[in-house]
């Protein structure tokens, strides 16, 4: 491990991480849910790239930007899905 | 080392500061669209702040050492930042319009624009 701060700000950031974990399992609704799992994809996005600097991999942060893009089809699939149809 | 290091401390407290706040939005705030508000906008801000504080890792690194994986570390970040910049807003405004649509009413909403706006559309 080459650079110690990076891999503690991505634990706090995973701390953040379960927070919004807390949130879809508690969540009263469905947004309230899919408010959480979007809030969770930007936390696991941020975490990536901190732990690409902190493991000195720069394949991480590749991962970072294809879960960026795939989360986002992700949630316009549920928020469409929710508003019932194409309109 | 040098002031590169309490630059990228610096960069990092704001990411953990603005994501912590974003995570604890989702617990204090009251209904879908507040909690929406809270969490998209603090969690982009700090991701923002931890691409810059990774870029200026990676930079001093490349200053340092010369190995040129080290920029292509800052332009990959880069490129993550851009996506996530280009992709988070839309998503959250779908999200917004998805509970709207499907019926979920604001908690403590005084006047909903909105819903007037549609209402007036179909008349």
């Amino acid at each position: 491990m080459i650079e110690p701060v990076f891999f503690y700000s991505a634990l706090i950031i995973s701390f953040a991480a379960f927070l919004a974990i807390l949130r879809i399992l508690l969540g009263p609704s469905v947004p309230d849910r899919v408010v959480g799992v979007d809030t969770l994809n930007t936390l696991v996005v941020a975490a990536m790239v901190l732990l690409g600097a902190a493991y000195d991999r720069t394949i991480y942060i590749d991962i970072a930007i294809v879960y960026a893009l795939l989360s986002y089809i992700g949630t316009l699939i549920i928020a469409r899905y929710l508003q019932g149809g194409l309109e | 080392m040098s002031w590169v290091n309490y630059l990228i401390y610096a960069f990092l407290a704001v990411n953990i500061t603005f994501n912590l706040l974003g995570s604890i939005a989702l617990h204090r705030f009251p209904d879908v669209y507040t909690r929406l508000h809270g969490a998209t906008k603090c969690t982009t801000f700090g991701t923002i702040f931890a691409v810059f504080a990774v870029a200026a890792h990676a930079l001093y690194q490349l200053h340092v050492t010369g190995d040129a994986k080290y920029l292509q570390m800052t332009l990959h970040s880069f490129v993550a930042l851009i996506a996530l910049l280009l992709t988070n807003p839309v998503g959250a405004h779908a999200i917004a319009k998805a509970a709207h649509l499907s019926g979920y009413k604001p908690a403590k909403a005084v006047i909903d624009a909105y819903e007037e706006k549609l209402g007036g559309g179909k008349e």
